[in-house]
């Protein structure tokens, strides 16, 4: 296992509680999504998996290694939601400095791939100062990946990035998880998490309410017949029943355009798991 | 250990240089250096002559040498104590808070070796700083009156090791304030120690046993007076006859002679509160 999470619980202060015993695994070449309103304990979850923070009860490995030790931070590439690189650094400068700190020998053949990875090729020499958001977010990504670690925890990494932006990350995750790298991605966008995770994790209120494939989690709503007279919805139904429908429907004289089988999107499954609460 | 704490010292003088710190303090002490030099050469020519009634009783040359150059190390122990406080501003919650430090934190190289990297990085600076901007004072003072200390070398020692120990202050204070609030709080402790050497001074001249306890607690717990106390003792020690009791009534006033053992303690000291400093970042959520 990539990650292995183990009843753990975080108390900040006395009484405020940002995880309630939240046990989580994410495998190896596997893309999790971590799902949740603000204040859930995502952020937090991933800074205990990278030894930001300590954890009140339980514990978290990476790697097979205790979290926060200097084996796990070996295995980990982290992107924090919240961070900043010094304005005046370069491209190139800043990737050089982590891969002297993450003891990295790629040289300068790691940094153009990477630069390239994330679309920033022809941004080696520009200082951080002159980049945009989206930019800096890109090459926050760039940085998590030097030294190829076995396991990436990206905070929110498209939160500021447009759409084209979110593409190449989304077409980055699918590469990473093909060359078996490990991913527990935090995020809010839901259509982007349905798209590239192989399992949705979702916390509230510091606990883990829903866990598995997002094909899984989603749940049949019915099956629409397209007829003469219109559309035709069949709540309850499911994949098994179409065949059935459609034979009673032509032997009652209908002429039969189509079928659909409705399930709940990740969105629906996501608000009905949290009850619709927001941080 | 070696790579990290070597990439880390790189990167926080680069960071100094991009923040203009070192063009701030080359500026100041090019300031400093000019108007020391003027105030020097004006000196010694006022002095020059004044005909004492008995040359072996009061040199006016050392007199004025003396005194000129004890002044100019409180500005050097001012201007270095800048350096250090400077060099370690926001190290770790300042940085933290802007975000700056994680991607760094969660490398490899740990905690404990960021913070001794940053001490190294602004001991060195520091240290350096201080026995260059030293050696140029006294080259101006030797050249201007033709005046030199008793002894060069403790007192530059006496002012490498109190920045050094201001740095491992600013340090721990780094790990529990803000960037603001540490810088504020380590300039207080500078000015309390430079209070507790004048209130040794003050217990001296009047004889109090409570002040002059008092001001050698205050000196053991903020060593970097001591030290500096010590560097101008060093300066005259071999002073005697009527120029060394009224250099005394000077600015040598605040002056002790301090054995191995405060170097020792300093050297503790700052052990001690890195040390502290290190357990409490390796405690500290960020």
């Amino acid at each position: 296992m990539a990650i292995v999470a183990r009843d753990v619980r975080k108390l900040y202060g006395d009484d405020t509680a940002a995880l309630r015993g939240v046990s989580l695994e994410v495998g190896d070449a596997e893309l999790v999504g971590l799902l949740g309103p603000n204040g859930a304990g995502k952020s937090t979850l991933t800074k205990i998996a990278c030894g930001l923070v300590r954890p009140t009860s339980g514990g978290v490995e990476v790697g097979g290694h205790p979290a926060g030790s200097r084996e796990a931070r070996s295995n980990l590439g982290y992107l924090a939601e919240l961070f900043r690189f010094p304005g005046w650094m370069k491209a190139d400068e800043l990737l050089v400095l982590h891969q002297r700190l993450a003891g990295s020998d790629g040289g300068s053949g790691e940094r153009v791939e990477l630069l390239e990875l994330v679309g920033l090729a022809d941004a080696t020499a520009t200082p951080v100062e002159e980049m945009s958001k989206g930019m800096q977010q890109r090459l926050g990504i760039a940085q998590a990946l030097v030294g190829g670690p076995r396991v990436l925890l990206l905070d929110e990494p498209t939160s500021a990035l447009d759409p084209v932006g979110r593409g190449i990350v989304r077409t980055l995750l699918a590469e990473l998880r093909s060359r078996g790298h490990s991913v527990l991605l935090n995020s809010h966008l839901l259509s982007e998490v349905e798209r590239v995770c192989d399992r949705v994790a979702i916390l509230d209120d510091g606990r883990l309410v829903t866990d598995g494939r997002p094909e899984d989690l989603a749940k049949p709503r019915g099956v629409e017949v397209d007829v003469d007279g219109g559309t035709r919805l069949y709540e309850g139904a499911t994949r098994e029943d179409v065949p059935r429908i459609v034979a009673e429907l032509v032997a009652a004289g209908e002429r039969v355009y189509g079928a659909r089988i409705l399930a709940s999107t990740l969105e629906e499954t996501y608000l009905e798991a949290v009850q619709g609460r927001t941080g | 250990m070696t790579v990290g704490v070597a990439t880390i010292i790189g990167y926080a003088l680069r960071e100094s240089v991009r923040r203009r710190v070192f063009l701030v303090v080359l500026v100041l002490t090019l300031g400093f250096l000019a108007l020391y030099g003027v105030g020097a050469y004006f000196a010694f020519r006022g002095v020059e002559n004044f005909v004492p009634p008995d040359e072996n009783v009061l040199d006016p040359t050392e007199f004025t040498g003396a005194t000129l150059f004890g002044l100019a190390m409180f500005a050097i122990l001012f201007l270095g104590s800048v350096v250090a406080i400077f060099l370690t501003l926001g190290v770790v919650r300042g940085d933290a808070e802007a975000g700056l430090l994680q991607p760094i934190v969660v490398r490899p190289i740990g905690r404990r070796t960021i913070l001794i990297a940053r001490l190294a990085a602004a001991a060195a600076v520091a240290a350096g700083y201080v026995v260059v901007v030293y050696l140029l004072a006294l080259a101006i003072t030797a050249a201007v009156g033709g005046w030199v200390p008793d002894h060069v070398v403790g007192p530059a020692l006496g002012l490498a090791l109190g920045v050094t120990t201001i740095a491992a202050i600013s340090l721990l204070a780094s790990v529990f304030m803000s960037a603001t609030a540490q810088g504020i709080a380590v300039f207080m402790v500078f000015g309390t120690g430079l209070i507790a050497g004048l209130l040794s001074e003050i217990g001296r001249a009047l004889d109090s046993d409570p002040l002059h306890t008092i001001a050698r607690v205050a000196t053991w717990l903020l060593p970097f007076d001591a030290l500096y106390q010590a560097g101008l003792h060093a300066l005259i020690s071999d002073t005697s006859g009527l120029t060394g009791v009224v250099l005394q009534l000077g600015p040598f006033g605040g002056s002790e002679g301090a054995g191995p053992l405060l170097v020792l303690w300093a050297v503790a000291y700052v052990i001690i509160f890195v040390g502290g400093a290190a357990l409490a970042f390796s405690r500290r959520d960020l």
